[in-house]
Order: structure tokens, then sequence, then C-alpha cells
């Protein structure tokens, strides 16, 4: 496997001061204990990818990010203040929009009503205040066809759409409203060849307008592709973060698979893992 | 939906207009109204069909309707509530002790009345959002707590019996009175009947004296209803909020203030039926709203909600609710036996329910 040169990397963004920093973050559900004591920043204009196996704790972490859970133990600051998420919504209030891994969709509603769920955009003021029903529609066929998908109309359900298509409106609208983070927990597991490459060129582009992306994925080119930054999470702690040319692919993929070596079962796959 | 500068695609056979419509939660409500409508134009005496026969069965149409419309925004943001037949007991309680019992003025019991029923649908809400047990369980519970009361409470303000009489006279030439009691538009009626375009009894009077205030409420509450639904932020999130919670708040939907929003509204409706039925009658009892959640809930389902949560419609709710007066009312203008009407409740309730999943499937093309 090649370094995967497709996308120019900013410069080394360790001089910037982070967006949103998590420091200790412990999760317990009951008896549970899904993340023990994880560190993790953004800074404004990077990728940084969290990697790891299934269960790792992946996706607990970005949901404490989210303000979906509360961490049962550590501090999360943005910009240097110490925040208290007590909903998603205050989180994307702060600028943190999720792409989460099970989407966050209602199937029985319209795409564009999907795509502005809880953020609605108004015109009309006073009792008159009402949805602006035909922005929503086409900034939703808008922001699809940038992501390389055509919708047959705004008003389709959700539920209609293929799994693929479903995972880009939620990218769509995740992009749409990560003003400062962008988190994506496996955004392109569904997608097509085409999708996937306009998924990995938007990370790229909304880095370049200073948009911190926490990015989490299972494949390592893609990761590679577009990583500035990766942290490896296993069982519940950091194995650590190795900045962009600090590694080799064969390394990251050694950690990614929990530290375990991998190369045995590659070699009897013909090294097509 | 507005589609207009957005390009048609070549994958999307041109949808007829029966296809389309057959998408709409409200369809099969009006479908309804036509069928009644049809059954008993045939037969029914044709007194039916006269303003007045209309008004004869648009009243408890409208007083099943405001619950339904209550019910129905509940249902749409994926909650049930069983005990708004028993609050309009509990409220018509609260308002006539408000008004007998301590002798307060409209401007004070009315508002009063729908601050406690809010109050309760607000525990209600909270019990079930901080448990997580099923709004029916909670509410079912709240059931026979609201009878319950309603019968001690009129044991205590009536001093031993469970009815409290003297609303009448308690709130005779209050100012807010006519906007919840008697008819409304009096001297329109006057000058239709003059005119003579409005039937009259034999003195002149016309034959109906207005509209009663309960049919405005009720085509208020409907409208209103449906423009919240359809046309605001707040009516994009009950119906994500009943469609699935958790996606609705990882999204930034507020579900916890939506549902027990939705709790309040559905017991204020409750109270609003008491406060008019208690005012019409000039008393209140402890069998007020009896079995009435039940009605309220099938008036819904006619009306093209989801027992899921997630998808309906208030304008069904309201023609659901229409349908309903037609028939119980509609009867007495036949031969036909009164004791058919839950015959046909249990038949129109099945019917519903079946088309309503095929509906859904049709709209989430669900494989
Ligand atoms: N709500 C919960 N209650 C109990 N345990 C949970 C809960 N959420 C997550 N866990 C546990 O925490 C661990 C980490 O789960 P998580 O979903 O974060 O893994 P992940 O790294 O995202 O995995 P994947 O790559 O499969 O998506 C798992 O063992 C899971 O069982
Ligand atoms: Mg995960």
């Amino acid at each position: 496997m090649t370094h995967d040169t497709t996308f120019h990397h900013g410069d080394p963004v360790a001089q910037t001061q982070p967006i949103v920093e998590m420091r200790d973050i412990e999760k317990h559900f009951g008896n549970i204990i899904a993340l023990a004591g994880v560190s993790f920043d953004v800074r404004p204009g990077e990728c940084h990818c969290l990697l790891g196996d299934n269960g790792a704790g992946k996706s607990t972490f970005i949901k404490t990010m989210s303000g979906v859970h509360k961490p049962t133990h550590g501090t999360i600051t943005i910009d240097g203040k110490p925040m208290d998420f007590s909903s998603p919504r205050d989180a994307m209030e702060a600028g943190i929009a999720t792409v989460f891994q099970d989407l966050a969709m209602i199937p029985l509603m319209s795409v564009a009503r999907n795509f502005f769920m809880g953020r609605e955009p108004t015109i009309g003021k006073g009792p008159l205040k009402r949805m602006d029903t035909a922005a929503m529609n086409e900034a939703a066929v808008e922001e699809m066809r940038k992501m390389g998908i055509n919708l047959r109309g705004p008003d389709q359900a959700v539920g209609t759409l293929s799994g693929g298509e479903r995972q880009t409106v939620a990218i769509a609208r995740a992009v749409f409203f990560g003003a400062r983070v962008l988190i994506l927990d496996e955004p392109t597991s569904a997608l097509g060849v085409r999708q996937t490459s306009n998924v990995l060129a938007t990370i790229d582009r909304v880095r370049k307008q200073g948009v911190g992306v926490v990015f989490i994925s299972h494949n390592v080119r893609h990761a590679l592709a577009v990583g500035d930054r990766f942290t490896v999470l296993n069982r519940g702690k950091t194995l650590g973060t190795a900045t962009r040319g600090e590694i080799t692919p064969e390394a990251l993929q050694d950690l990614m698979a929990g530290g375990q070596e991998i190369a045995q079962l590659e070699g009897s796959l013909g090294g097509t893992v | 939906m507005d589609t207009t500068g957005i390009i048609p695609d070549e994958r999307l056979k041109r949808e007829g207009i029966g296809a389309r419509l057959i998408k709409r939660p409200e369809l099969g409500a009006i479908a309804g109204v036509i069928l009644v409508t049809v059954f008993f134009a045939i037969t029914a005496d044709s007194s039916m069909f006269t303003l007045s026969g209309i008004m004869n069965f648009m009243t408890p149409a409208a007083q099943l309707g405001i619950l339904a419309i209550g019910a129905a925004m509940l249902m749409i943001g994926g909650e049930f509530d069983l005990s708004i037949g028993s609050m309009v007991a509990f409220a018509g309680l609260i308002f006539g002790a408000c008004t007998v019992t301590f002798g307060l003025p409209l401007i004070l019991a009315i508002p009063l009345t729908l601050a406690v029923a809010a109050g309760i649908g607000a525990v209600n809400g909270t019990i079930v959002l901080k448990t997580g047990l099923p709004s029916f369980i909670v509410t079912l519970a709240f059931l026979f707590v609201l009878r319950g009361a309603s019968l001690v409470g009129l044991k205590l303000a009536s001093g031993g019996s469970t009815q409290l009489r003297g609303v009448r006279d308690a709130v005779e030439g209050d100012w807010l009175a006519p906007f919840f009691s008697g008819d409304a538009f009096g001297p329109l009626f006057l000058w239709l009947a003059e005119a003579g375009l409005v039937e009259t009894f034999k003195n002149g009077r016309p034959k109906i004296p207005g509209i009663p205030v309960e049919i405005l409420w009720f085509i208020g509450l409907a409208l209103v209803a449906t423009y919240v639904l359809l046309r605001t932020p707040q009516g994009n999130w009950v119906f994500a909020s009943g469609g699935d919670r958790t996606a609705a708040s990882n999204s930034g939907v507020p579900v916890r203030k939506v549902k027990i929003s939705l709790f309040m509204f559905a017991a204020m409706c409750g109270a609003l039926v008491a406060i008019i039925t208690v005012m019409d009658s000039g008393s209140t009892d402890a069998r007020r709203g009896f079995m009435k959640e039940f009605e309220a809930i099938i008036a819904a389902v006619i009306g093209g909600c989801l027992l899921t949560g997630g998808y309906g419609s208030a304008i069904g709710a309201f023609f659901g609710a229409i349908i309903f007066g037609m028939v119980t009312i509609g009867l007495t203008y036949t031969n036909f036996d009164q004791d058919w009407f839950q015959i046909f409740l249990g038949g129109m309730l099945l019917i519903a329910v079946l088309f309503n999943n095929y509906i859904r499937k049709q709209v989430t093309g669900e494989r």
C-alpha cells in the first residue's frame, strides 16, 4: 500500500489552539466501562482521524463530544472555556455537527424535513413565523447534488432512499451546519466509489475553510487519504496519537486492529486487507 | 410541498393526482366522510342535511373533535393520553368549584382550569419521559386517578352529591361567557331569517339561533393545529419526536419539551371541552367525558394517525370526529337501531388501521 497523495495537506497544525479539547473522558453505562480515560483534541483546519476496532469506544467518545452522552469523568473545553453540553442542541449551537453512525434520520419524513430537522429556516415575523419550505427544498436538493447524488425530489421520504443516499443526506446536512467542528462516524460505510471520493474531497474542502474534522473510519486508505493526525482507541483507551508522515500505513493498520499483528492474516489473504 | 425551481428527475413516473393524494394521511377520513354522507343521504330522513340537522351532528362532533385534535397531535408526537376523558370530568370539577364554590369570574376561572389541566398533562409527560415507561400505562393510571378524584372532589364541593349545580347562575352576565357557551353570530342568523335565507319557525325566528361556539373552537383549533404541524419548525419537531425519539434528539430537536408540551396541550383540550360543556349544561358531574379518550383516539386513527407515531394529521382527526358525530346522530334519523353505533365504531377503526398500515408502506416504501 502506498501513501495516497490525492489531497494537499495543510501546514503542520501543532501551533494552533484546539477548538475542542477533551481531557481524560470516561464514560460508564452502569457497570460497563465504555471509555476509560480518553484525551483528544481537534484544531481548526485539520482532519483528526479516530481509529480502532469494533467496540473500541469511538462512537461513544464522539457522542460525548456532540452532547448525546454526558461524560462520567473528564472535561470538555471549547476555545479554552469549559463546556457542559446537556443536549445535542447545545453542541450544535457551539458549531459542532455530527454524522452519527446510525445517521439520526426519520424514515417517515421527507428529505428536506430531515435535512433541516431541529434547525428549520423561517420566514415571517411573530405569529406568522413559519418554515421556509421553498428554501428548505432547494437547499436540500442542492447540497445533495454537491455530494454527487441527484435526488428524485426533496419531498421523497427518507425511508425510500437507498442506504448510501441516506448516508449522504446525513453527511450533507452535517457539512451544511458544521460551522466549526464536523464529526463523521463511519460516513463512507455504505457509499459508492464516486460518493466516497466526494466525501473525502468534502472533508478536504471544509478543512481548508478552517473547520476541524473528526473522521472515524475502519478503512486505512480513507484515513490516510485525508487524515492529518491519527488517534487509535482500543478497549476504551487511547493507544496514542500519530501525525501524518510519522507512521507507516502498515503500523497504523496494526494499531487499528487493536495492536495485534494482522500480518499473518494479510499474508493468507494475499495482501488485500 | 412546494417544489418549484427544482428540475424533475427522469427516474420519477409522473404521479397521478390519485397516487399523490393517497399519500396524504387525512385522505382516509375524507373518504369516510363522503361514504357516511352518501349512506345517510340514502337511508336517513332528509332533515338530517338541513342547516339545523347539520348543527345537530356537528355539535357532538365538535366536542369530541377538540379532544381528537389534542389526541392526534400527541399521537403524531409518539405518545398516548388515555386520561383526557377523565380530564374532562376533573377539569369540569375544577371549573365548577372555581365558579360556584369560590365565585370567581370567568377571566380567572377559565385560565385556572386550563392551568390545572396543563399541570396534570405536564406530570403525565414528565413521568413518561423520566421513566421511559409507555405512555399507555402511565396515562391509564391517570384515567382512574382523575375519574376518582372527580368523584371525591364533587362530593366534597357539593356536600355528598356527584353533581355540582349552579354554574349557569354563577357565570350569568359574565362578559367572557359568550366565547365559551351558546351560539355565535346570532344577529347574522336573525338577518338571514328576515331575508328568508334560512329556515324559520312560524313566528319568524330562525330555527337555529346561531352557530354553537364549540363548532367554531373545533374549526379554529383544527386550522391552527394543521398550520403548526405543516408550516412551523415546531410542527416538524412533533413529527420528528414521534418518528424516532433518539434520532430527533441527536439532530437537535428538544424532544422532551415537545412531548411535554403535547401532553399539556391534550390535557388543555380536555379542559376546554369541560368548560364549554359545563357552561352549556349549567352543572358538572363525575361521568363527564366517560370513554371519550377512546373515541378521541379512534377519531385520530381514522384521521390517519399511526399508533407508532410520526405520521398523521390534525385535519384528519377533524374529519374523523365529524364521522363520529354523523353516525351517532345520523342513526336517529334512520330506522336503524341506535346500537349499531358500536358495531360501526369497531368496524371503522379496523378499516382505518388496515388502511393506515397500507399507506405507511406506500410512503416509506417499506421493503
Ligand atoms: N448505551 C450503552 N449502554 C451500554 N453499553 C454501551 C452503550 N453504548 C456503548 N456501549 C458499549 O461501549 C462499547 C463501545 O461502543 P462503541 O459504539 O463506542 O464502539 P465503536 O468503537 O463505535 O465500534 P464500531 O466500530 O463497531 O462502531 C461497546 O462495548 C458497547 O457495548
Ligand atoms: Mg461506532
